[in-house]
């Protein structure tokens, strides 16, 4: 059935059909909203409804004279940085050790470092917002970039551990045999290899904290407030256009993220291929 | 590994590769060790303390230190005695001079409405320490409350150092005044309610992404790649686009002057806007929309290990299509609907953030009353008692998803 000359019968012709037209429904669901946002922060009025009564960059131009959203922006850039940095270090070393590591208790400790992905978002903040307030973490940056690196780190142990799965351990061995230290076995055999799973691992920790805005609706001050924190509170308030602008601003950082994701999985399946 | 090769002569060298091996084990858990003194200290840590908040009571004990101390050989058949009236006054004046009584009022007032009108009352009202062997009188007089015994269960039952009160308002119960596990009293009686639309809002969701999620990724699994790779776009484009985007985008399509209200009317369908959002509709088309690629991606990578021969075979032999897709095709991607709707079904349980904002007043759930007693109004011990269920409930569905995702892999003859 992987292709239509092989469909034979009618009824196989109808059901492929309606397959088809049901998945083009739902390819529209999941993309006309985030089409339909784009052109209004384009729009000349502040409504947001069709038509558009003319075309201007106004509302990009509030984004980038506001004060609030240029803050935003810094912050997330800021937090969305250090926590990456943070749980690659993390993360890597981790799936370097579970790589290695034989032991009945290996299933319960993967499962506890990847925990942080399933345990509501509420629960995790509420959590840390009892935890950290009496510390003074809260309503700072230490805090919330701690918070981001926890959630962030366990998608950097899977990306980094499904790479490290497929590394081909004999190519170490013969490094070493070859006469390179272990350093330089690492430096210029392994690390080029790995190193398309280690910035997939690093785009999945940063779009983490970049997205995440629970944890900072509960720990940020009005200093630390991020991207998705500010649109929060302007969605509450009013939506006025300057929100579909940092939309379309946040939309194509995603969509970056996403190309940059794509072209380093194409590279590694080349890679695999020509091996 | 080559134990059974080896010869006498040859132990020291077994010893040694053990020796080696072991080595290298303690190497490998020292570079997973720095993760897990992190996630102990920004995760385990704090959940830890959220749970140990569900159950801790030490409000009561600290401003009401005595007379907690006097009732604690009460047998809370009778009213107590003089000497825990005078525990209480005394304790009440050295709280008013602290400025304490507000932190036990509020705890006794979550225990008994309107005990935080006798406790300050009482305070205002007890100009000094009373005549001994009078305390009683002089209290009752105040309140008569005081005369009451479940006035003194409430304090007693409030003194700590642990309660179950908490995880039992959390399902609509209490204890009254024998000890016994009664039914909250119906204005307290909320949560049940709230577990219950948690759990129809998600299992609503999951159904729905089912449905919509199944055709598409049969679409993607049976394409070539050229194509599905293409069309995977249109699925992982939303998965990376911001939360608070998608939210943002429902809102400015469904709201009362917004782009699918004017194209209806533009049509002529109808003539009164529709209210599509600020409800159940809302909340159920917006969390679709975020969690449909949890979805399809389990259940594209499901069919996409089913071998078309299995489908071929089965034609030859005689089924009709309908047959060999029922009995031969479906079955296999049990497996995939099973961790798909269960991922779904785990992350449509914690919502927060898309029925905050696209749902109304009744389709808030129960994260929304969670972030409330945290942050509103600062009940953190009813807050963290909903937060230990939701994470028990969590717990046990993500161990069931565990289970199944790891038989996949064994089944699908994945090295572990």
């Amino acid at each position: 059935m992987s292709d239509n000359s092989t469909l034979r019968t009618p009824s196989q012709r109808i059901a492929w059909t309606a397959t088809i037209a049901v998945s083009a429904l739902v390819f529209v669901f999941l993309i006309a909203p985030i089409l339909a946002i784009m052109p209004l922060s384009f729009s000349s009025s502040s409504y947001l409804t069709y038509p558009l009564p003319g075309v201007s960059l106004r509302w990009y131009d509030d984004f980038i004279t506001s004060p609030r959203w240029m803050n935003a922006l810094k912050n997330s850039v800021i937090i969305g940085v250090a926590s990456t940095a943070l749980s690659m270090v993390l993360g890597t070393l981790a799936a370097l050790g579970l790589a290695q590591w034989k032991s009945r208790f290996k299933p319960l400790v993967l499962a506890f470092v990847l925990s942080p992905v399933v345990v509501p978002g509420v629960i995790t903040a509420v959590g840390l917002y009892f935890f950290f307030a009496p510390i003074g973490l809260t309503g700072s940056y230490i805090g919330l970039i701690l918070a981001h690196t926890a959630l962030a780190t366990p998608f950097v142990v899977i990306t980094v551990g499904a790479t490290l799965q497929s590394f081909d351990t004999n190519l170490a061995r013969a490094a070493a045999s070859l006469g390179a230290s272990p350093l330089q076995a690492f430096r210029r055999v392994i690390l080029p290899l790995i190193l398309p799973g280690l910035a997939s691992g690093a785009l999945f920790a940063f779009a983490t904290s970049f997205d995440e805005v629970v944890i900072v609706l509960f720990m940020a001050g009005p200093e630390q407030r991020t991207l998705p924190r500010e649109m929060f509170s302007g969605i509450r308030e009013n939506i006025s256009p300057t929100i579909t602008a940092a939309a379309v601003i946040l939309t194509t950082i995603s969509v970056i993220l996403l190309a940059t994701l794509e072209a380093l999985r194409r590279r590694n399946e080349r890679l695999k291929a020509g091996g | 590994m080559t134990d059974a090769s080896l010869t006498r002569t040859e132990v020291p060298l077994k010893r040694q590769l053990k020796r080696a091996e072991r080595a290298r084990q303690v190497k490998a858990l020292a570079l997973v060790l720095p993760l897990l003194v992190f996630l102990l200290f920004t995760f385990a840590g704090p959940i830890a303390g959220m749970l140990w908040r569900a159950i801790e009571d030490r409000e009561v004990r600290q401003v009401l230190p005595h007379t907690i101390a006097a009732l604690a050989n009460w047998d809370g058949k009778d009213l107590p005695d003089e000497k825990a009236y005078a525990a209480l006054a005394s304790d009440i004046q050295a709280a008013r001079a602290a400025g304490t009584i507000a932190i036990a009022a509020k705890r006794l007032n979550y225990a008994l409405n309107g005990f935080r009108t006798i406790l300050t009352g009482t305070s205002r009202n007890l100009k000094a320490m009373p005549e001994p062997g009078a305390a009683r009188e002089t209290l009752v007089k105040i309140n008569p409350a005081w005369r009451e015994r479940g006035t003194w269960t409430t304090i007693k039952d409030a003194g700590g150092p642990v309660t179950g009160f908490y995880l039992l308002a959390a399902l609509d119960l209490t204890r009254n005044a024998d000890g016994a596990i009664v039914a909250a009293p119906p204005d307290q009686a909320i949560y049940r309610e709230v577990f219950a639309r948690t759990f129809l809002i998600s299992l609503s969701v999951t159904a729905l992404c089912l449905i919509l999620g199944f055709p598409v990724a049969y679409l993607l699994a049976t394409l070539p790649p050229a194509r599905s790779n293409l069309l995977m776009i249109f699925v992982l484009l939303p998965f990376w686009t911001s939360l608070l985007v998608r939210t943002c985008a429902w809102i400015v399509l469904l709201q009362s002057k917004g782009v699918v209200n004017d194209s209806l009317h533009w049509l002529g369908i109808i003539d009164e806007p529709l209210r599509l959002i600020y409800n159940r509709f809302g909340v159920c088309v917006a969390m679709t929309h975020v969690l449909l690629p949890f979805m399809i991606l389990p259940l594209y990578s499901s069919m996409k290990a089913i071998s078309p021969a299995y489908m071929r075979a089965a034609a030859s032999l005689g089924a009709p299509p309908v047959t060999a897709f029922l009995r031969i095709y479906l079955p296999q991607t049990l497996p995939g609907i099973g961790a798909g709707s269960l991922l779904v079904f785990i992350l449509a349980l914690g919502y927060y953030i898309t029925p905050a904002l696209v749902g109304g007043a009744a389709d808030q759930m129960i994260s929304y009353f969670i972030a409330l007693y945290t942050t509103e109004t600062a009940n953190w011990g009813l807050a963290s008692a909903l937060g230990a269920v939701l994470l028990l409930a969590t717990i046990l569905l993500a161990l069931v998803y565990g289970k199944l995702v790891q038989g996949q892999q064994v089944t699908g003859g994945m090295k572990n």
